[in-house]
């Protein structure tokens, strides 16, 4: 076991520095440069061009440029180009508005997915079933945006409540109650929203998982015995079904910062994502880097959890 | 695999009346499937309709989505077009059938123009992360034992693709499109080799389980040169699993063409997709709401289509399912 987990963290590490370098050199040989943000600028000369290049090392060939960002960002004192703050402290900060969408939206996914994918797969070819398909299907195509406008516009029209931002404007001076209150509604719908298309496709998936296991002997052979249906279900097929549900935790983890752009953009939730869309929009290279890497760390830490969750579920996989 | 067995195959089947080439046993069971083929319909006259909108958005002036009709802005859908305008301005049949925007441009027009960009963005994309992934795939595949610099090319393409699956995707995406010059064959091009991991990963599967097979192991032994044998017969058995991924692809890659240009990223006016039509809209959201629900029902519909026409397909192509159902 220890073999094995010090073989699968010293491939891992290889990786993160082969994406660090990928995704350095892809940022800086693609055009358009901090300097290029604003190019009508009449204020803009050449010498100011060639000072401002100066200052953020952008003449350094590109190696230097890779060293000087990881010693950097190693020692902490990487700095943004947009206001020369730190940027570990940062995204900390926007981390921790993240963190409360992130999470309610996987515990809406994972708690509401299963129940709806185990009773499709088990009423099978029911009304339930083609009406949970179809209602799937449709969830999975339609643009999280396009249902999120008409959801706020539902919301104000309707209901006259504000749904933008991290709490509504001017309630500071309200009591803890109503203001913990306002926390939660203003997290509810974003996280709703979000939600949707992520239960679609994992109910989608536990159903076909379930049918799979549902055809198996021991399956079968559980009816066979006489046992009642729930225990059939969920004490046999369940427990053998959710063996590759453990790969996906290893996913959920990098939706932090990548999943959650758009829906950061569109209720104003200043999160990750929206520090990474500004980021982007300004060219803020050091930003954009640290951002990508540690969506690139959170992905094989992720991987890395389900791959030891997967070898203490599945002894057939430490043998190898 | 059909112009192969085809001419010789298919009237020997017919004389037993029973046997069915793979592709006849696909289709029947995909026929079986009604939100499948309710889907393949619906894609079908969405081609057309791209098609024709495309021809008659070139040549026809009527329908020429860029002419701004300043007097009829903001009209709601059906609504007549003003006596004002100059005649060669009137839209056919004197009426808006999708409403005007906000500089009086006829939306139906430029719904029609967006649907054939909206697709070909997602065709184009996913034919390019076809190409790179076959070839990927089919290189780790095929000549994966042979070494090069003390590795092999299977170890170095796979640790590749690893890679590339530990970026976050659309994150990348946006951040190559908001540094490149913004144009529609940018926005392929970096949808496309950034969704290609999957099929290289299937075709690889494909390529080392059919590899040992004696068909394949045969046509070695005929002497057979290599690139025949890997696209006569590995590439067209491989397939089945990657055709399935595509479909799917397509609907993914316009979702996210629709997601970068409501982003901003997208497609450069006066180009109209259906997803910067979204996004114009969105600021019209309480006066022309039209504006926003036909391009959005627009996109719901035709991602629609493909994903239930790509699960139409994966059901179709499984054997065991195949059986259960009959």
């Amino acid at each position: 076991m220890w073999r094995f987990l010090a073989r699968t963290l010293w491939q891992r590490l290889l990786l993160l520095v082969l994406i660090s370098i990928i995704s350095h050199t892809v940022i800086h040989l693609a055009p358009g440069e901090p300097t290029e943000v604003d190019p009508l600028n009449p204020m803009m000369k050449a010498e100011d061009i060639a000072r401002i290049r100066q200052a953020f090392h952008l003449d350094d060939p590109i190696y230097v440029q890779y060293l000087d960002w990881m010693r950097d960002l190693l020692t902490g004192n990487l700095k943004s180009f947009q206001n020369g703050l730190p940027v570990l402290p940062q995204i900390w900060d926007r981390f921790l508005n993240s963190l409360p969408l992130f999470v309610c939206t996987t515990l809406i996914v994972w708690t509401l997915s299963f129940p709806t994918g185990i009773h499709a797969a088990v009423k099978r070819g029911s009304r339930y079933d083609r009406g949970t398909t179809f209602i799937a299907y449709a969830l999975i195509s339609v643009p999280g945006f396009f249902l999120s406008y008409l959801m706020i516009l539902g919301m104000v029209q309707v209901f006259h409540m504000p749904v933008l931002g991290l709490r509504t404007f001017g309630s500071q001076g309200a009591s803890a109650t109503v203001r913990a209150m306002d926390r939660v509604w203003h997290l509810a719908i974003p996280s709703i929203m979000a939600a949707l298309t992520g239960i679609a496709v994992l109910s989608r998936y536990v159903r076909s998982q379930m049918l799979e296991v549902l055809e198996q002997d021991y399956v079968r052979t559980a009816r066979a015995k006489g046992l009642d249906e729930g225990a059939v279900v969920y004490g046999h097929a369940l427990r053998n079904a959710l063996l590759p549900f453990v790969t996906m935790f290893g996913f959920l983890v990098p939706g932090l910062i990548s999943g959650s752009v758009i829906f950061e953009q569109i209720f104003a939730w200043p999160g990750l994502g929206l520090l990474g869309y500004d980021a982007i929009i300004a060219r803020d290279f050091p930003m954009i880097l640290t951002l990508n890497f540690i969506a690139a760390v959170l992905t094989l830490t992720g991987i890395f959890i389900s791959d030891i969750l997967y070898a203490l579920v599945d002894p057939r996989i430490r043998v190898q | 695999m059909t112009a192969d067995t085809g001419p010789v195959l298919v009237p020997a089947a017919e004389q037993l009346g029973a046997a069915e080439t793979p592709l006849q046993q696909v289709w029947r069971a995909f026929r079986k499937d009604r939100l499948a083929m309710a889907g393949l319909y619906l894609l079908i006259a969405l081609l057309v309709l791209a098609l024709v909108g495309k021809l008659i958005t070139e040549w026809w002036v009527l329908f020429d989505p860029t002419t701004v009709r300043l007097p009829d802005k903001l009209l709601p859908p059906l609504s007549r077009a003003s006596s004002a305008l100059p005649a060669e301005q009137v839209p056919p049949f004197g009426r808006y059938w999708f409403g005007t925007d906000e500089l009086g441009r006829n939306v139906f027009a430029r719904m029609l123009q967006g649907s054939f960009v909206s697709l070909s963005v997602g065709i184009v994309a996913v034919s390019i992360s076809l190409s790179v992934g076959i070839v990927i795939g089919g290189v780790a595949g095929f000549y994966g034992e042979r070494k090069l610099l003390l590795v092999g090319i299977d170890t170095i393409l796979m640790r590749f693709t690893d890679v590339v699956l530990c970026f976050p995707t659309f994150f990348l995406i946006l951040t190559v499109v908001a540094l490149l010059p913004p144009s529609i064959y940018n926005i392929m091009a970096v949808i496309g080799l950034t969704s290609w991991m999957s099929t290289a990963r299937f075709v690889r599967a494909e390529f080392l389980s059919l590899r040992e097979r004696d068909f394949v192991v045969a046509a070695h032994a005929l002497g057979l040169p290599e690139w025949r044998i890997i696209f006569r017969h590995l590439v067209p058995n491989a397939m089945a699993p990657v055709l399935v991924t595509a479909t799917i692809d397509v609907a993914y890659a316009i979702l996210t063409e629709s997601a970068l240009s409501f982003l901003g990223f997208g497609v450069r006016p006066p180009f109209a997709t259906w997803g910067n039509i979204l996004a114009d809209g969105r600021n019209y959201i309480f006066d022309a709401p039209w504006l926003f629900a036909i391009p959005g029902t627009a996109i719901l519909l035709v991602v629609l289509a493909f994903n239930l026409v790509g699960e139409g397909l994966r059901d179709a192509m499984n054997p065991r399912l195949r059986k259960r159902s009959r």
